[in-house]
């Protein structure tokens, strides 16, 4: 069977890192909209979902700004995966800690 | 046998969307693994990877789905601000839940990581059927891209599954109702 050219990394690591970067910007908004009232106000674009609204769409927001920077720069590019799974696993954790209630009330010195 | 509208709303949203995708991750889960043992020396026919890959693409699709329901239909009526004097809180959940510290906290730790974590999965869903469609087999021999991948699931299946438990229990503590009646079955 005829080996198919290995495509580069590039374009799957910049999926990957913007992922996280995604959730990770989601728990920093979701907390910042908790601890300030004016941020809060800010996020409430729709006031039915209050900031939920904002803090979801400016996570997606930042998702795929992130996502179209990264592939056009890693487009073609093999890029050095380990590094970029440590940096994305690293948000990953600390996104998720920051939408857990009792961390981000600790963080707030509540 | 009736149902009121928004019951039946947050039932499309749990057991429809969420439900459904939650029972799909074994199979995504065995799809990459699969894909990415095998690698290129597995002959997959055309079809059947088109098939995985609009396994993947459904599974994104469900999780978006899910969470647009939830935030944007779903949420406003959970939160609805109860008129000065109501004493009958049945139509305002978070009013109800707050109401008593023995159930406030279904909101303030339930409903307050649920309605934030619960989005990780779509991202991560739809980052996964890209990376999927993209490389496929490849994956073989991409090690480190096909375990970000993997845990990057396993990181979508335990939001989802935080967000399904809670959203259980604080439908079953307070659950959103109203809208119209909706008659299902009647009896002759």
């Amino acid at each position: 069977m005829r080996d198919p050219i290995r495509l580069p990394n590039g374009p799957g690591a910049a999926a990957i890192l913007a992922a996280a970067i995604g959730c990770f910007a989601l728990g920093i908004f979701a907390v910042a909209a908790d601890a300030f009232a004016a941020i809060e106000r800010a996020f409430t674009i729709w006031p039915p979902s209050g900031s939920l609204s904002g803090v979801t769409l400016a996570a997606i927001g930042t998702w795929l700004v992130a996502w179209f920077v990264l592939s056009k720069r890693w487009a073609s590019r093999d890029v050095s995966l380990t590094r970029i799974n440590v940096a994305a696993f690293a948000m990953l954790i600390v996104g998720l800690l920051l939408t857990f209630p009792p961390f981000a009330d600790l963080l707030q010195g509540r | 046998m009736e149902i009121s509208f928004r019951d039946l709303i947050t039932v499309l949203h749990g057991m429809g969307f969420g439900a459904l995708f939650m029972l799909a991750f074994s199979g995504a889960i065995g799809v990459i693994y699969a894909t990415a043992v095998a690698g290129t020396e597995w002959a997959v026919p055309q079809r059947t990877n088109t098939m995985f890959r609009l396994y993947l693409i459904s599974m994104a699709a469900l999780a978006w789905l899910a969470v647009l329901s939830g935030a944007f239909v779903i949420y406003p009526w959970y939160r609805a601000v109860a008129p000065v004097g109501t004493t009958d809180l049945a139509l305002y959940p978070q009013r109800l839940l707050l109401s008593s510290p023995l159930t406030a906290g279904w909101h303030e730790l339930g409903m307050e990581w649920k309605e934030h974590i619960v989005w990780f999965s779509p991202i991560a869903m739809t980052m996964v059927a890209y990376v999927f469609i993209k490389y496929g087999p490849q994956l073989a021999l991409h090690r480190d891209m096909r375990n970000a991948v993997l845990g990057f699931t396993a990181v979508a299946f335990f939001a989802t599954a935080v967000a399904g438990g809670f959203g259980a229990f604080l439908n079953k503590y307070a659950p959103v109702r109203g809208g119209n009646e909706i008659v299902l079955y009647v009896r002759h």
